[in-house]
């Protein structure tokens, strides 16, 4: 049950961060997700991302649609605002939000049935027009909370728990991401968290926006043989681009590399997103490139997954529309109205 | 046959092709009768399309002040060979027909009982100009300078309009001028000048402005301390998001970075814009959305959830003719209770009917303080007839010592001192619970807004006694809104009548014309219009205190008198629908028609049940 807060009491040795915060002021409600659920992995590389990165829970909002993806934000960032809006809606409350309040961190979580079907629309939006957020898709090919039909992101021949084979062609939301104009594009698996942590790090630095398509099997309707959003299958076809560590502005750099195989790529924000390169000549500032590599490995029936691409110094919405840095929701009659006497001069003028 | 005479009382019709710039000219036409002092109203019937099709400007010069649109043509301009059969149709026996004479038309194209004058406006358009877009540019200004000798506009308030009109483009102004005069000087020299008809100087204008509905209400939205717009383009609506997007460069960039204090997104359909709407005001910030019926439809969804998570919003729904697509660009008043309850599940929203652009101004600033106070949709509804015409109002007030209701915000140091925050917790009994900014304390304040069912203190819950304890409050919150939003306008008759009519919006002028042309007929009317949902006690009050009340609309399903009967428990029988729903603006004639037939048998009966005693 969803209001099922946490106990209060947490491990005196548990470590805070540097706003004096623990892991622990980073979680939420005890989730209602079944037992073993890709999404409760997800929620908690998000927890511990905003932990590393010190970031102050009552500074982000959380943003969410409808479905099983959509429930997460309950279960962690307990201090943070949520929203739940309406089936696929999300990203459109969310720009709303941006406009209103550009200091706020935002993140979107979202479904594959959330954005990739019913959202589309919303979806392809958002990313054209650059707001600064997270998006992030809990992708597990199927709908839970209806009992296991095919969403949108089903592989066209992945079998359903109950024997059926998908005809469809599936929507691949990284493809779409890429094109529409996303400014950090990363795929990555709620198994894999080492990958999965850094990849969220980077994207809520990113001063753009951020989307990351998040494998998570659904361990209900979705990891049997024949399915290929199965924790199994996603294993053996997983084809990592790039590892990658975030280093913070703030952060001391201690590790060292080979050369030839790390490339870093600094953010607007001074953060550097370092990359241990795992294939090859990759590159990746380079969006056609990108495109045109995901669509090869596609082929190949591979899952790539990493930081697929990235802008350091992207432009957002409010960059687009020259909005005051201060958020808009602050200002006051002195700011908004223009008052008596202007009026009188446009009443003189409608005569 | 007698020629119709009338001074300062008369309605003269332009009948144009879309897109052959003709506006201008006409506007110019009206504008200088206002501006001699005689009260006019104009109004735009165009068709869905850009060019070519059909479309006419009706001026009704009226010094009485009767802004309502008003059957029969006195003066048709017949500059359209396509409707040239129904516009001269259309023309009241002993009235005029203006039209280009440069080519010969058979007489069996003319009416007998009707005075014809023909100008050869292409003629002297192709002797004097040789590029064909000036020709056509031209030729309207030259019938505007011929009609104003043949009803004696004065020329030199023609010449300032004209001044005034191209300042900046100064080489434009004698070009005008001179077409002016070449309309002006042809009419003086071979026809009979002035007709019938006359404009006469007077001062019944007063100090009103000429200003469109949507055009004021986006200004209200500016003075209103709205910063968020999400809309996407809809007609009759998309001209007050660009109002107010005007008004937002003149009012609200910052003179030194040129940073604006304003975001305007062109959404990707309505859904999208109403999402943004309450994610910006879930946000803190002031945010509307315009659109119409089409949008409503779409919007419904989200409604629901803005009502029930209690987020503020505007909406401006500028009426159009449904249903579907209906008719685009005609109007009507037929949103009025898919805007009252929208959306699925137990759900009622506020609505203002402004009557005209002076209160799409005040309404549509009142409509952020509304939204805020009640944490709730605001809908003001407006329709084509006010939204795109310009129409004489009083002239536009803001009192600066005016501050935003920003309603009831938990702050910062609230939180921080302790007090009890329950977001959906009515702390005082009017229903209206206090919410947080997000982002407002490090560690209170915090909570999740949702669709589904959830306790005062913001949890989800699926408790029946929870849920119902939250849609009571709103309930509760209902009833406060009352008392909020505009309170209605009773206008009593000269001499006491059991006899009422209940009205709103832009039936406004036509049902005060009516009333008088009642009132002369023996029949007096008191008035009451309605000006909000929930209704004010008042309009009860009104009703019971009159035998027979009429509830006189524009749209077929007497959608006002439905809510009235729904939401005040009134009888049925009571409240006699008084309907208009062609897409036309409503006229006096048609108003006081129906209540006559209604009315006649009853006062013949009571005549000679008196005559019997």
């Amino acid at each position: 049950m969803t209001y099922l807060a946490k106990p209060k009491l947490h491990h005196p040795s548990l470590q805070p961060n540097k706003l004096g915060f623990t892991r622990r002021d980073y979680e939420g409600s005890i989730s209602t997700l079944c037992a073993g659920c890709g999404h409760d992995s997800i929620s908690a590389a998000l927890i511990q991302a905003c932990y590393q990165l010190d970031l102050p829970p009552h500074r982000i909002a959380k943003l969410s649609g409808i479905g099983c993806s959509s429930k997460t934000p309950t279960y962690f960032l307990g201090a943070s605002h949520g929203f739940n809006s309406v089936h696929g809606r999300m990203p459109s409350v969310l720009t709303g939000a941006n406009l209103a309040n550009r200091d706020l961190i935002y993140l979107g979580v979202s479904g594959d049935g959330d954005s990739a079907s019913i959202g589309l629309g919303q979806f392809a939006h958002l990313m054209r027009r650059g707001v600064n957020m997270l998006y992030i898709v809990e992708n597990n090919g199927v709908y839970g909370l209806t009992k296991g039909q095919f969403s949108a992101t089903s592989d066209r021949g992945s079998k359903s728990k109950k024997g059926v084979v998908n005809t469809d062609e599936a929507i691949d939301m990284v493809a779409l991401a890429l094109q529409l104009g996303a400014t950090y594009v990363g795929r990555s698996f709620s198994g894999d968290k080492t990958q999965l942590v850094p990849l969220i790090e980077g994207a809520l630095l990113h001063k753009g926006t951020a989307f990351i398509d998040c494998i998570s099997p659904c361990v209900a309707f979705n990891n049997h043989a024949g399915s290929t959003k199965s924790f199994d299958y996603v294993r053996e076809h997983n084809e990592a681009v790039n590892f990658l560590d975030v280093i913070t502005p703030r952060a001391e750099i201690t590790a060292e590399y080979a050369p030839g195989t790390v490339e870093e790529v600094v953010q607007h924000d001074g953060s550097v997103l370092r990359l241990r390169k795992l294939a090859g000549d990759y590159h990746v500032n380079d969006r056609l490139a990108a495109q045109r590599f995901l669509q090869e490995h596609q082929a190949d029936g591979e899952i790539v997954t990493g930081l697929i691409y990235v802008d350091p110094d992207p432009e957002d919405l409010h960059a687009h529309i020259k909005t005051v840095p201060t958020p808009l929701q602050k200002l006051a009659e002195r700011d908004l109205c223009p008052g008596s006497a202007a009026l009188h001069k446009l009443n003189a003028g409608l005569r | 046959m007698q020629p119709i005479t009338s001074t300062n009382d008369f309605v003269v019709k332009f009948a144009n092709v879309n897109g052959s710039g003709s506006a201008s000219a006409n506007q110019l036409f009206a504008k200088s009768i206002i501006r001699m002092g005689v009260p006019v109203a104009p109004r735009n019937i165009f068709p869905s399309n850009i060019q070519g099709l059909p479309t006419w400007y009706e001026v009704r010069v009226s010094e009485a002040g009767w802004m309502g649109a008003r059957a029969g043509v006195d003066l048709m301009v017949a500059m359209n060979p396509q409707t040239w059969t129904q516009d001269v149709a259309s023309i009241l026996p002993g009235g005029y027909l203006f039209y280009d004479s440069s080519k010969p038309m058979p007489k069996s194209k003319f009416r007998d009982d009707v005075n014809v004058i023909g100008v050869p406006l292409t003629e002297i358009c192709n002797r004097t100009y040789t590029d064909p877009r000036q020709r056509q540019l031209f030729k309207n200004i030259i019938y505007v300078g011929a009609l104003s000798a043949l009803l004696d506009i004065e020329i030199g308030v023609l010449e300032t309009l004209i001044g005034e009109q191209f300042k900046g483009k100064d080489k434009l102004i004698q070009p005008n001028i001179h077409a002016l005069h070449l309309g002006r000087d042809y009419a003086l020299a071979n026809l009979t000048c002035p007709l019938g008809l006359k404009v006469r100087r007077s001062d019944r204008v007063g100090d009103r402005i000429s200003i469109e509905g949507n055009a004021a209400a986006g200004l209200g939205a500016v003075y209103g301390g709205a910063t968020v717009c999400a809309w996407y383009p809809i007609t009759p609506s998309t001209s007050l998001a660009e109002a107010f997007t005007k008004y937002c460069q003149k009012f609200r960039v910052d003179p030194e970075t040129g940073e604006n204090k304003f975001a305007i997104v062109q959404a990707e359909d309505e859904l999208a814009s109403i999402g943004m709407v309450i994610g910006a005001a879930w946000n803190g910030s002031r945010a509307f959305t315009a659109t119409s019926g089409p949008g409503i439809s779409l919007m419904q969804e989200f409604l629901g959830l803005a009502y029930f998570a209690e987020v503020p919003a505007v909406i401006f729904d500028v009426q159009r003719t449904g249903p579907s697509t209906g008719m685009p660009t005609r109007s009507q008043q037929c949103d009025v209770m898919s805007c009252a309850y929208a959306s699925h599940g137990d759900t009622k929203h506020v609505l203002l009917f402004p009557e005209d652009p002076h209160e799409c101004f005040t309404m549509g600033a009142q409509a952020f303080d509304l939204a805020d106070r009640l944490q709730t949709p605001i809908f003001v509804l407006l329709d084509l007839d006010i939204g795109m015409n310009e129409r004489l109002c009083a002239p536009l007030q803001w009192d600066d010592s005016r501050q935003y209701d920003r309603g009831k915000i938990m702050t910062y140091e609230a939180l921080e001192a302790g007090k009890d925050f329950g977001r959906y917790l009515d702390v005082d009994g009017d229903g209206i619970p206090y919410r947080t900014y997000p982002g407002t304390h490090p560690s209170r304040g915090a909570f999740f807004t949702r669709g589904s069912s959830k306790d005062r203190y913001a949890k989800y819950t699926e408790d029946a006694a929870a849920y119902r304890d939250n849609m009571d409050r709103l309930l509760v919150k209902f009833e406060t809104a009352k008392e909020l939003v505009p309170h209605p306008v009773e206008k009593k008759a000269k001499t006491a009548t059991s006899v009422g009519a209940i009205y709103y919006g832009s039936t406004s002028p036509a049902m005060g014309e009516a009333a008088h042309l009642l009132g002369e007929d023996g029949i007096p009317v008191d008035l009451m219009r309605v000006r909000g949902f929930p209704f004010h006690d008042d309009v009860v009050a009104f009703i019971e205190a009159h035998d027979q009340v009429f509830v006189v609309e524009q749209n077929r399903d007497a959608q006002l008198r439905g809510l009235i009967i729904n939401e005040c428990g009134i009888d049925p029988a009571k409240l006699v629908p008084v309907l208009h729903y062609d897409g036309t603006p409503v006229t006096a004639t048609a108003i006081a028609g129906q209540i006559t037939a209604r009315l006649r048998p009853s006062i013949q009966q009571r005549l000679k049940k008196e005559a019997v005693a």
